[in-house]
């Protein structure tokens, strides 16, 4: 869809500035969106995206910059300032009512009213009409719970169009839906966009980009990289401006992939048909001592679904575990740590640092819990494991005692990897390990996990940094929708490879 | 161009079909019928049991007792749909109760006495309201300090009880409506005028409408713009009025008014709405199931007082119906979020 | 200076010493120490020795409170302890033989025990909210210690079960020795074993715990049994007060109060980190405070409003309401002269 770029932008964004404590999440960035236009607005995790996001909807406050839409500043103080804008978002967890009506959550803020009171039979009608206006056709006064994502979605978005909002946001909407529901959305997306409205949408999957946008806007590190029209950014221009080119930093680092490794003996773990109803399909991952085994797909294919059964994070309905070839039982994490084998979480923040704890509190946790409550770790033992794993994983500032929420992401992620390394385990997972941090603690982490495994340290690493996965591991086990779909020797791929690989693997029709 | 049109016919038919629609559309009225279920089952019990127990002097004498139970609760469950709590209402009760039998006895003509403690209930509440939402104070904290306060400024008003002699006020509990062998009192009109008025709120206005919302997902009701904090104060406001209004009623009930009323009572209260199918979590509840909450609670009473056995059993049946409840609700979500 | 002043525990003292000081102003009698028979008396030592049953109280809540849970049955618990004691004293034929003043106590310090533990597998087991879960014994507990009195206030003469509260030990009250010897328990337990730090980590990030392999069941649930022992002690004290079993006034509405000696100790209602010597601050600026009440002449039932109030102002001036007021009413002070930059919600 040819989009005039002398038409006045609905919304327009400059030198945007939003700091939070100990990091600067979004610095000076410019974003215009246009009326009829979908704008998909692209990086990795950490980029901005979501934030940027927030200032528009008043869920952040802006420390910096200015916000026009429609031609008159503003400033959004409320969610409900931005939604008098004219702006309407839909959140990745669709945030709606689930203990109300279909129509109710259409027509919420909005219902119709007759004396005083709201009339229910014309509110569940007009909500009835606002769904069919999507093509959706279904008992408004059924509750939101008792339909799946994909449907309370094209409610939340019926609901943006009540309020006949010139804006639409829909933040990773795609992320639970199959192909048919993906396809659904779009056709809606479409609609809406022919019939003038600006649609920004963020999303992780490359072909999504490619196959709805009109525009691209790419963040990088809270700064603004590009706008480009989608026609004219082929995808690695694409790739490689979202990553960015760090990548003479860990040349070194690169002999890792093509390190040899004994696969004679038992593995230190191997999982059989490990899976979960309705989280993960049955799936099959082993790894063997020194080895580093990596894990690709796009974000939803299951990817931290399948290490949190491994480590018993959750628990798995299936599967049977062996490690170094004898049955265990792994389904809490107590039991993973019994076998040393450890788990680094991708959300650091809700699942890994204990906040108010001191980095040395932190460090030394791991330790701790395995000797269980009465036998306190000493002192003397607790400064000498401490300023052991400062000094070679470089964690700054160098002050044990310091609450590690003060500590920037980079760091943080440092601190989690000395906990675990601290219980000298023989397995470490670790899930996003580089997510949203500095160039240079990523490098400082990844040439540590190469370091470790060559010296025989098993390695399961997820990272959505497919580069990344081609550099450190040996073998790569990929995934899609929830499925293992296959496993690839990393030795001579490079990342097209793998994401050829995501794509059609599996599938009877190339698309 | 939109793809076809996407229809959600009903998969199966007839009578599945129904009680499936029904259990998506009324969910969270199937404890409430559980409450009444239980209910039936005491009355049915008891009449076994002791012959001549469903009487209409018996039932009208059961609202009459408890009328002031049932107002509070129609108050607390506004609170408790907003996923708070209100730990002020007995003390509120027994304030408003003392204030008002003072203000009588000094002369201060009754319809001056009663939007006072109206109000005086009204503004303990929005104390409540405004401890939780702009000085991040936990509701149950809050409300303890409600009720402290409402309790020590009994005691300030009266140390002792305060005989009322107002032929208005006494009218209230003394005149009866007969119907038949049915009767009822102005004071159980209020009270189930303050039954009505909730289910019309909750029903029937945006500000109803939002409490769900609230208690629902707060989170997302701030981000479809709801006046969230609004709202969440209005319901502890609200929960102050009734606060105040039960006081009149029990003032008119006792016949004085008395600083020591109501200790404990915002226990039974919470009881009674939970027994009556408001989840705590928020959200899910109707002030009916909460009327029926209150009606199983003071047939529990009735029951021990035809036993003749101590009425310190009362509070731990009542104690021990609460925990099965809660228990059961609390098995009901983890059960429903392992599926989803 | 600047890190004495950022020690958790300087501004709780500070106002314990501000609240001394005021009394001390208003009565100066209030300092004053007498010495008859070998035995302090004086409102300081009054203080020592009425704060004993608050302090265990309090002792079990801020643990309860540090692994993000509250325990709103102490109150109860402490009525069915001393119900439990008394009714055995009553019972036996030996009222003032120490064995019968050893089971009393021992059976009324273990049942409160098992309802700790039943609490805590409400708590830690089933995942029932803390405030409901305890809500229930606060509730029923009352009642089932009027049941074990068979519904009357309980009276008894042992002169033994009389020391614990009313005696005295080389000078001091015996209850005083009671309450600082669980203080010290406490502590040992809590700082020379890892229990003390893992339990903050799990009332900081209960999930990270998890993963990180602590047992957070086992640390919630003994917290809850912690917290019902030391009711139970608490309820021995109190009953050996007045020497009576008193189910409707035993640790009334005390749980406010330990609460609020929690708050004003420093201890955050969010969990996480906790210091047991703030707690003990707060309960000797409590008692003070109870003191000073009655002191004025307030009816006690009436004191109430005066808890109400504090718990008001110190809420007040540690919400961030009040603190983003303050921050913002200092930089204001501080960049006089400066260009205003423009302000954008807050």
């Amino acid at each position: 869809m040819h989009v005039d770029t002398d038409v006045a932008p609905v919304i327009e964004m400059r030198g945007i500035t939003i700091q939070f404590p100990g990091v600067k999440a979004l610095d000076t960035v410019d974003f215009t969106l246009r009326g009829g236009e979908v704008h998909c607005l692209m990086g990795e995790n950490g980029a901005g995206k979501s934030t940027l996001i927030k200032a528009l909807t008043g869920v952040y406050p802006i420390d910096g910059g200015s916000i026009v839409v429609a031609g008159q500043p503003r400033i959004f103080r409320t969610t409900a300032d931005a939604q008098d804008a004219g702006i309407s978002t839909v959140y990745q967890e669709v945030n709606l009512c689930t203990n109300l009506s279909v129509g109710e959550n259409v027509m919420l803020g909005h219902e119709v009213r007759r004396g005083g009171g709201i009339d229910w039979r014309a509110t569940h009608r007009e909500a009835a009409r606002h769904l069919q206006n999507l093509g959706v056709t279904l008992d408004t006064r059924s509750g939101l719970f008792s339909h799946s994502i994909a449907i309370q979605q094209l409610i939340a978005i019926s609901r943006a169009m009540v309020t006949d909002s010139t804006v639409l946001i829909l933040d990773e909407p795609t992320s639970s839906l199959d192909r048919s529901e993906v396809e659904q959305l779009f056709g809606v997306i479409r609609d809406l966009r022919d019939r003038g409205v600006a649609i920004l949408f963020v999303t992780h999957f490359l072909d999504q980009v490619y196959e709805i946008s009109d525009r691209i806007t790419v963040l990088r590190n809270g700064a603004l990289v590009g706008e480009y029209a989608a026609t004219e950014l082929p995808r690695n221009e694409l790739i490689a401006r979202m990553i960015g080119r760090e990548l003479e930093d860990l040349t070194e680092i690169s002999s890792s992939a093509t390190r040899a490794i004994a696969r004679g003996g038992a593995p230190v773990f191997s999982a059989e048909g490990i899976g979960k109803k309705g989280v993960l399909e049955p799936a099959d991952i082993d790894v063997y001592a020194g080895e580093v085994v990596g894990i690709a797909g796009l974000l939803g294919s299951g990817r931290t679904e399948l290490v949190r059964l491994m480590y018993g994070a959750d628990r798995p309905d299936s599967g049977r575990v062996e490690v170094h070839g004898k049955a265990a039982r792994i389904t809490t994490p107590r039991h993973a740590i019994d076998h040393r084998i450890v788990f680094s979480s991708e959300d650091r923040r809700a699942e890994g640092i204990v906040g108010d704890l001191t980095v040395a509190e932190n460090i030394v946790l791991g330790i701790q819990a395995r000797r269980g409550w009465l036998r306190r770790v000493r002192r003397s033992e607790q400064d000498a494991v401490v300023a052991e794993y400062m000094t070679a994983l470089g964690v700054r500032p160098a002050d044990p005692d310091r609450p590690v929420r003060l500590l920037s992401g980079g760091n943080q992620q440092k601190v989690l990897l000395a906990r675990w390394l601290a219980t000298a385990p023989e397995l470490i997972i670790l899930d996003e390990p580089t997510r949203g941090i500095d160039v240079g603690a990523k490098a400082d982490i990844q040439r540590k996990v190469a370091e470790l495994s060559a010296k025989g340290l098993s390695v399961i690493f997820i990272s959505s940094e497919i580069e990344e996965v081609i550099r450190l591991a040996q073998r790569i086990t990929v995934m899609r929708d929830r499925r293992k779909i296959g496993e690839l020797e990393s030795a001579g791929l490079d990342v097209d490879d793998v994401i050829d690989f995501i794509a059609h693997e599996g599938q009877e029709s190339v698309a | 161009m939109t793809d076809p049109q996407l229809t959600y016919r009903p998969a199966r038919v007839g009578a599945v079909q129904w009680f499936v629609t029904f259990r998506s559309r009324h969910a969270s009225w199937i404890p409430v019928f559980a409450a009444l279920l239980i209910l039936i089952a005491m009355f049915a019990g008891a009449q076994y049991y002791f012959g001549n127990f469903i009487t209409p002097r018996l039932i009208s004498t059961l609202l009459l007792d408890n009328a002031y139970l049932l107002i509070l609760a129609v108050g607390m469950t506004f609170v408790i749909l907003t996923g708070g709590i209100d730990l002020s209402v007995g003390s509120v009760m027994a304030f408003t109760g003392i204030l008002s039998a003072r203000m009588i006895g000094e002369g201060v003509p009754a319809l001056v006495a009663v939007p006072v403690m109206i109000i005086g209930g009204a503004l303990v509440g929005l104390l409540i309201g405004v401890l939780v939402q702009y000085f991040d104070v936990q509701p149950f904290i809050a409300s303890l300090v409600g009720m402290f306060l409402a309790r020590g400024l009994a005691f300030v008003v009266s140390l002792r009880s305060i005989k009322i002699e107002d032929p208005a006020i006494l009218w209230l509990q003394s005149t009866r409506f007969k119907l038949g062998d049915w009767y009822i009192t102005p004071t159980g009109i209020i009270a189930l005028a303050v039954v009505i008025a909730g289910v019309l709120i909750l029903q029937y206005t945006r500000f109803g409408r939002t409490i769900y919302a609230i208690g629902g997902n707060e989170q997302s009701a701030r981000l479809m713009g709801l006046p969230v904090v609004r709202t969440k104060v209005l319901a502890y406001v609200i929960s102050g009025i009734c606060g105040g209004l039960a006081g009149l009623v029990l003032t008119a009930y006792q016949g004085a008014g008395y600083p020591l009323n109501g200790t404990g009572a915002e226990l039974d209260t919470i009881a009674a709405v939970v027994i009556g199918g408001t989840l705590l979590t928020g959200g899910s509840g109707y002030v009916i199931g909460s009327m029926i909450g209150v009606l199983v609670y003071g047939t529990i009473a009735t029951v021990i007082a035809f036993l003749g056995a101590e009425q310190s059993w009362k509070r731990i049946i009542v104690g021990s119906l609460l925990l099965i409840f809660v228990v059961v609700q609390r098995l009901i979500v983890a059960r429903s979020s392992r599926r989803s | 200076m600047k890190r004495m002043l950022k020690h958790r525990v300087f501004w709780p003292v500070v106002a314990l010493v501000a609240l001394i000081l005021v009394n001390t102003i208003s009565r100066p009698s209030f300092l004053r120490i007498t010495i008859q028979d070998g035995q302090l008396y004086g409102s300081l030592v009054e203080i020592l020795r009425n704060s004993a049953p608050l302090m265990l109280v309090a002792l079990g809540m801020t643990i309860v409170i540090a692994t993000r849970g509250i325990d709103l049955s102490v109150g109860a618990l402490m009525a069915v302890s001393g119900a439990v004691a008394l009714t055995i004293i009553d019972a036996s034929p030996n009222p003032e033989a120490p064995e019968t003043l050893v089971l009393a106590v021992g059976a009324g310090v273990l049942v409160t025990l098992i309802l700790g533990v039943w609490n805590g597998f409400l708590v830690s087991v089933l995942g029932i909210q803390p405030i409901i879960a305890t809500l229930v014994l606060m509730l029923a507990g009352r009642g089932i210690a009027l049941l074990i009195t068979g519904g009357f206030i309980t009276t008894v003469n042992s002169a033994p079960y009389k020391f614990m509260s009313q005696g005295y030990l080389f000078g001091l009250p015996f209850a005083f020795y009671v309450s600082m010897a669980a203080v010290v328990i406490v502590v040992l337990i809590q700082r020379r074993t890892a229990l003390g730090v893992l339990t903050e980590a799990v009332g900081i990030n209960p999930e990270a715990s998890r993963l990180a392999g602590v047992r957070s069941r086992g640390i919630i649930w003994g917290a809850y049994a912690a917290s019902g022992l030391l009711a139970g002690f608490a309820g021995i004290l109190y009953s050996s007060n007045i020497m009576a079993a008193d189910a409707n006034a035993a640790g009334n509405l005390i749980e406010l109060d330990a609460i609020l000696a929690v708050v004003l100790g420093g201890t955050s209602l969010m969990g996480g980190k906790f210091t047991i010597a703030g707690t003990v601050i707060g309960v000797f600026t409590i008692q003070t405070l109870k003191s000073t009440i009655v002191f004025l002449g307030v009816p006690s039932p009436v004191s109430p409003v005066f808890m109400a109030a504090v718990v008001i102002l110190v809420v007040a001036v540690q919400s961030r309401l009040v603190r983003d007021a303050a921050t913002r009413l200092l930089r204001r002070i501080r960049s006089t002269g400066t260009k205003a930059t423009t302000e954008v919600a807050s």
